[in-house]
């Protein structure tokens, strides 16, 4: 078991690795050191990066420089767009879609000689002939990191870092400098309020919780993140998981717990294995377990592994399904903090809501409070997806504009398109138009809007997409998720489906969008849950937002955007076409027949509207009509 | 996951190995309140699905009926009663691979597979499956075929990926 002063002796001892890992702006030829560090988040490891660690390892050696460089392998640095990235200090490099076979010049050109290797440079960070490192640029300059602050920077797996970037010393400071009251009262005035869409203050929670007279109190920590578009909770996880773990036993100091559980997604293989890595380390370094820093305190973590259920982000259901039950959500009151897991009292924080909990207790609360807008303290990490240009993880001050994440850290649509809608809050949220691009993000705000923060996915939707087509898409996800439990939610979103595909069909009337805006208000009003109670959102803030484009399904039978199958044909343009016959020979269905070097023709009824011909043409000759 | 399902084809001796491995699965999560759920997981893992005569072990080992096995069991989209494919294939429908085109992606996938979405293959080759965000928002359109993931699909790129696979 570890005292304080161990935590201290291993913190002077690894901090010099860590100082290695920082823009310095010497000259090349006076670096002794490089630190190359490659992105193992998820995105990154799904392109690949696994290999380029392996390659990278030897090629150095086979240069013989492994003395003088070392390759980290990092939580997610947040430009996913661009995998696998790898960042190379001190000088900052960013590299972009690098692969196995760039390996050998990179090493050598830049680890061995000192020169960046320029054909994989980020192209954004070339200007004037000069190489910006990459904290200048667009996507970063804005981006104040709190939640993910070591993700990118310390090695996920390896305890001692991240003890070494102050880690474990909030925990030391609450357990031998504060009382339970002195922690909730921080947190209270800190501001923070929970990350996972509920938006309430994370204190406060706690101290409900603290007031309960029960010897048995539980800590759950929510990583079942169910949004689809939304991938925070699972980087904190990948990334900096020893933040999570250290806040869970800050939270059962405060509320007088000494047991703890994670509910994680199955479906994330490298947080899972990640956090229960971390896990047995601070096991073994007594920072779990009994008499934690030898102060008497007791705590516990337990992982259970979630099994595919949306409705369990739900605080009572995911509680239900820690017991072994259908993951089912029961009325509140009685709230968790009274009556939670196994009926004692339960606090269950989100993930990216812990990672901001020992920053707050060593920094205080006023430093905290001073980030973002009045009512909404701090940052939000968000995932930017869809059509726009730097898609990845974003954490950004409450209080920004849409406009300025979009735009500028965003980098805008791609391909000339024009914006056309802003999806937040996944199935719960709305969808926002370009007259909201200059309101700020805050929790306030968003709702008052339509949308809401929920857990922070964040997609960018152009012209190409059809928004009846999108609040059916939610639907469906809802409809399907429903745990059935209450009637309005499960037989509600079933009607709502049915509208929508009639709408999506052409082949529905003007009274049926009147029963659309009905149904939805009374699901809202009825359900049981907040998944019934916000599934509806979708469909009321496009009706409200894009009316004319329900119009134009209804009245004209079209879809505007050319995304609705029954309401479209594919056309060949005779001007256009130079008879390549490049489509005729990749339609799936033989639908499209004609004589080489002359115009091709599309037979409307043999056509199945894959749009494969639209893809293949190199003369835009095909078009939707 | 995959290996284990090629192997479920196995002889006696490697059931009883699995068996075994369950046996002392619930033996472990016996202790702990809320064991269905990560001793379902095990099976899972092991078997690739539930099967009928384990689910019947684990309703004997933790005292519970039948019915309320089957009950969490189809509750949850992770778990499958049915035996899948040699190789399964997730395409994400997140909101990120949608708007991507991820849903004319699958389209192609079941036209060439001859196969419905949540379907096997007569050769119970492939099972299609239509699947949750997988998180990798930023290589969108998505799809995984056993552990591997293909990234920034269109439809034409179909025929070629299944070929590697065939």
């Amino acid at each position: 078991m570890l005292l304080l002063t161990d935590l201290d002796a291993i913190r002077t001892l690894t901090q010099g690795r860590l100082e290695n890992r920082k823009i310095t702006g010497q000259s090349a030829d006076s670096i002794q050191f490089r630190s190359v560090m490659v992105c193992g988040g998820t995105g990154c490891t799904s392109s690949d990066s696994n290999t380029i660690i392996d390659a990278l390892n030897q090629e150095l050696s086979n240069q013989g420089i492994q003395e003088q460089v070392e390759v980290v392998r990092t939580g997610c640095f947040g430009l996913c767009e661009l995998g696998p990235v790898v960042i190379v200090y001190p000088e900052g490099i960013f590299y972009s879609r690098v692969e196995v076979k760039d390996i050998p010049d990179l090493v050598e050109q830049h680890l061995l000689n000192g020169k960046p290797y320029e054909k994989k440079v980020y192209e954004k960070t070339k200007q004037d002939g000069k190489i910006l490192n990459f904290e200048e640029t667009d996507f970063y300059k804005k981006q104040v990191r709190i939640a993910l602050r070591n993700c990118g920077i310390i090695d996920p797996e390896n305890i001692n870092e991240y003890i070494a970037s102050d880690g474990y010393k909030a925990l030391g400071k609450v357990l031998l400098t504060m009382s339970r009251q002195q922690v909730i009262d921080t947190m209270k005035k800190s501001g923070l309020r929970g990350r996972g869409g509920g938006g309430f203050n994370t204190g406060l929670k706690w101290e409900f919780a603290a007031k309960q007279d029960k010897e048995q109190k539980y800590v759950i920590c929510n990583a079942d993140e169910g949004d689809p578009g939304a991938f925070m909770d699972r980087s904190i996880l990948e990334g900096n998981p020893h933040s999570v773990i250290e806040a869970m036993a800050i939270a059962g100091f405060a509320i007088g717990s000494n047991q703890g559980f994670i509910y994680v997604r199955a479906e994330y293989p490298i947080a899972v294995q990640r956090f229960v890595k971390a896990l047995d380390q601070a096991r073994e370094y007594g920072l779990l377990g009994d008499n934690v820093l030898g102060t008497g305190f007791t705590f516990n973590i337990d992982v259970r592994l979630g099994a595919g259920a949306f409705v369990c982000g739900e605080e009572t259901a995911l509680m239900h399904s820690i017991e072994g039950h259908r993951g089912m959500p029961t009325p509140k009151p009685p709230f968790p903090a009274v009556q939670g897991l196994w009926g004692q009292p339960t606090i269950i924080n989100n993930v990216e809501t812990l990672a901001n909990v020992a920053q707050i207790i060593l920094n205080g609360a006023d430093w905290y409070a001073s980030i973002g807008t009045e009512k909404s303290k701090g940052t939000k990490v968000f995932a930017l997806g869809g059509k726009v240009v730097n898609t990845g993880l974003v954490e950004v001050p409450m209080g920004i504009t849409l406009r300025e994440v979009i735009f500028e850290i965003g980098g805008g649509i791609p391909g000339g398109k024009k914006f056309k809608a802003v999806q937040t809050g996944g199935p719960s949220g709305g969808c926002l138009t370009e007259e909201h691009l200059d309101s700020t993000i805050d929790f306030d705000t968003l709702t008052s809007l339509g949308s809401m923060m929920g857990s922070g996915g964040m997609i960018i939707m152009d012209e190409d997409t059809c928004m009846v087509d999108i609040a059916r898409f939610y639907l469906d996800f809802t409809r399907d998720e429903s745990c059935g439990k209450c009637t309005p939610c499960r037989i509600g979103t079933k009607r709502l489906l049915e509208m929508l595909d009639l709408i999506t069909e052409g082949k529905a009337t003007m009274e049926d969008l009147e029963k659309l805006e009905n149904l939805s208000l009374q699901i809202k009003n009825a359900s049981l849950c907040a998944l019934g109670q916000t599934a509806p959102n979708p469909v009321l803030s496009t009706i409200k937002f894009f009316r004319e484009e329900y119009m134009a399904h209804i009245h004209d039978q079209k879809c505007p955007a050319g995304v609705c199958k029954s309401l479209i044909l594919y056309q060949i343009n005779a001007d256009l076409c130079k008879g390549c016959s490049l489509c005729a020979r990749k339609c799936p269905s033989n639908a499209i027949s004609g004589k080489v070097k002359e115009p091709f023709v599309i037979d409307t009824l043999a056509c199945i509207k894959c749009g494969v011909c639209f893809d293949v043409c190199k003369f835009k000759a095909v078009a939707i009509v | 996951m995959e290996q284990q399902q090629t192997n479920s084809s196995g002889g006696v001796a490697e059931a009883d190995e699995k068996l075994e491995k369950i046996q002392l699965a619930i033996q472990q999560f016996k202790m702990i309140k809320g064991a269905l759920i990560p001793v379902l997981h095990e099976i899972q893992d092991i078997y690739g699905y539930l099967p009928e005569p384990v689910l019947k072990v684990v309703s004997t080992e933790l005292n519970l009926p039948m019915s309320e096995i089957y009950g969490v069991a189809s509750f949850y989209h992770f778990f499958s009663l049915t035996p899948k494919g040699e190789h399964v294939i997730h395409v994400c429908m997140g909101t990120a691979c949608y708007i991507k085109g991820a849903q004319t992606v699958l389209d192609r996938l079941s036209t060439e597979l001859n196969v419905a979405v949540q379907g096997t293959t007569e050769d119970n080759k492939f099972t299609l499956e239509a699947t949750r965000c997988l998180g990798a928002c930023g290589l969108a359109p998505v799809m995984t075929i056993g552990e591997k993931v293909h990234g920034r699909l269109v439809p034409n790129n179909v025929p070629k990926i299944l070929n590697e696979y065939k």
